[in-house]
């Protein structure tokens, strides 16, 4: 047991030595009931710290928590905005070693590549979309550092949104005369279709997460930068992945993606 | 013995009264499948005999979600009859469903006739001449909706109504394995999907559905409606809801069923 007191530093060391070693534990609200969103952010904002101190080059961010339906499963009422880094990335066609991770699931996702700065607030989703270079499919291996994927809130939050890995299609699709909110993604595994959704299970539509993101991430300060990537949050339910398992995510208009577990 | 006029006379008195009827598989636990459609064909007898015409046949049980839930490893199927079908944007009338539920579709329109066995996916594209969008109604005369595979076959594969969009679109514009779905009720987002949900491609339902009745001495026939099934699971809807399918390249339907004192 630690015995040190509980503050954003501990939390993001904690949350960070748990990803490296794919251990997983227990809410940490649960233990530090003071816990509040500001501070998880900040640990959040610490564990980033720690990723480029070693190396680790931010590229981007994702949201989660982005469905209305994820939000009642998981009783919270508003999406969460984390750092992506180069370290996160799982080049296409490279296998997700389950071993790595604690509890690996797959979720399909619509990506954007940024060609301007988009600083919040007072973005909307139309000026966020000008920010838009190009629209990608992609996978988000996400996993959580709380057992059972049991958490708070602010666990969630602290804990990079449960960031794992992600891959990313490879043919980017102009964001102009496309209806992402009808954007459908059929999920398979084996062969056997397991899942579908469309883009307007991302908050309505991805471009109203986009600006979600731009303006939360603005009253923290942050711009969201040109060449960086937004995950734009799981559109189905997330796949649990075993190996041996290969998930497929297709997409209408943006190609497909698919990963292979083992 | 199952009576199966008995059973048939008490789902047309169901029908009739607005009383429904307690679950018949407790009673007759050794019915088969085979006994259910008998059950399905005498009702559809009764209504042919008071002027009511087939119009076309419906695909149910069509994910695999839905089979696993019944216990069976193939969809059903029942005929759909002119009085099932209402016009978009009118009302429908209080009392014409007992405890609805909506499902959005897409309807394939045959232009040739497409008789079972051995009929495969080109011919199945051969024979339609449009589809449109359309949502349908499944309701149950069965209490509660208690229902196991033989109450719902016999209870014609729990049918109810169906709404027709109005813009033919040609099988050749759109690819329906990946077209988009959003369905809302009220104006709210409630489910989302691919056509791919259904049976992995809806053409696979109107194959499984030629080639199932093929045996029985039944031809789809030209003019005919083929429901292959739902994109999204089924939403409960009540007395004032309105509800709009958007699908992907088709455009959208649009229906509402009456308030109370209307």
């Amino acid at each position: 047991m630690n015995d040190t007191p509980w503050t954003a530093q501990r939390l993001a060391e904690e949350l960070l030595e748990a990803a490296d070693t794919a251990t997983s534990r227990t809410s940490v609200e649960a233990e530090w009931p003071e816990l509040d969103l500001a501070t998880a952010y900040r640990a959040q904002d610490a564990a980033l710290d720690l990723r480029l101190a070693r190396g680790e080059k931010l590229i981007g961010i994702k949201l989660g928590v982005t469905s209305r339906a994820k939000q009642k499963q998981v009783n919270i009422d508003t999406p969460n905005v984390a750092w992506l880094t180069d370290a996160m990335r799982l080049p296409a066609g490279e296998p997700v070693v389950v071993e790595e991770y604690i509890h690996p699931r797959a979720e399909p996702e619509i990506a954007f590549l940024l060609g301007r700065d988009l600083a919040g607030p007072g973005i909307g989703p139309e000026t966020a979309m000008a920010a838009v270079d190009a629209v990608y499919a992609a996978v988000e291996i996400i996993d959580s550092r709380f057992a059972g994927y049991k958490f708070t809130v602010t666990d969630v939050t602290a804990d990079n949104a449960s960031s794992g890995r992600f891959v990313m299609g490879s043919v980017p699709a102009s964001p102009f005369g496309l209806d992402l909110a009808l954007e459908a993604v059929l999920v398979e595994s084996g062969g056997e279709v397991i899942d579908s959704a469309t883009g307007a299970a991302v908050y309505g539509n991805p471009a109203e997460a986009l600006a979600f993101a731009a303006n939360l991430l603005g009253e923290r300060g942050h711009t969201l930068k040109a060449g960086w990537l937004v995950l734009t949050g799981g559109m189905t339910d997330a796949v649990p992945l075993t190996p041996g398992m290969s998930v497929s995510a297709q997409f209408s208009n943006l190609g497909s993606v698919t990963v292979r577990a083992q | 013995m199952i009576p199966h006029q008995e059973l048939a006379d008490a789902l047309l008195t169901a029908y009739r009264t607005g009383e429904p009827v307690e679950p018949f598989t407790p009673r007759f636990p050794g019915a088969t499948i085979e006994d259910a459609y008998r059950v399905q064909q005498l009702q559809v007898a009764a209504w042919l005999d008071d002027g009511d015409r087939i119009v076309g046949h419906k695909v149910g049980l069509a994910s695999r979600a839905m089979q696993d839930m019944m216990g069976v490893n193939q969809p059903d199927f029942v005929h759909l009859t002119q009085r099932m079908f209402h016009l978009e944007h009118a009302p429908i009338p209080v009392g014409t469903f007992q405890q609805p539920r909506v499902e959005p579709e897409v309807a394939f329109i045959l232009g040739r006739p497409l008789t079972g066995p051995g009929v495969s996916i080109a011919d199945a594209i051969a024979a339609v001449d449009h589809v449109v969008p359309a949502l349908e109604f499944v309701d149950s005369r069965i209490s509660n909706w208690q229902i196991r595979i033989f109450d719902t076959v016999a209870d014609n594969a729990s049918s109810g109504g169906v709404v027709l969009g109005s813009r033919p679109t040609k099988l050749a514009d759109v690819d329906l394995r990946l077209m988009g779905c959003n369905l809302f009720i009220n104006g709210e987002l409630r489910g989302t999907g691919a056509g791919g949900a259904v049976l992995g491609s809806p053409l696979n339902a109107l194959v499984w559905l030629a080639n199932t009745l093929g045996p029985m001495g039944v031809t789809l026939e030209p003019g005919h409606v083929v429901l292959p099934g739902s994109m999204t699971r089924a939403f409960d809807v009540a007395p004032g809801d309105s509800i709009v399918a958007h699908l992907a390249g088709l455009g959208s339907v649009t229906t509402y069923l009456a308030k109370e004192d209307q």
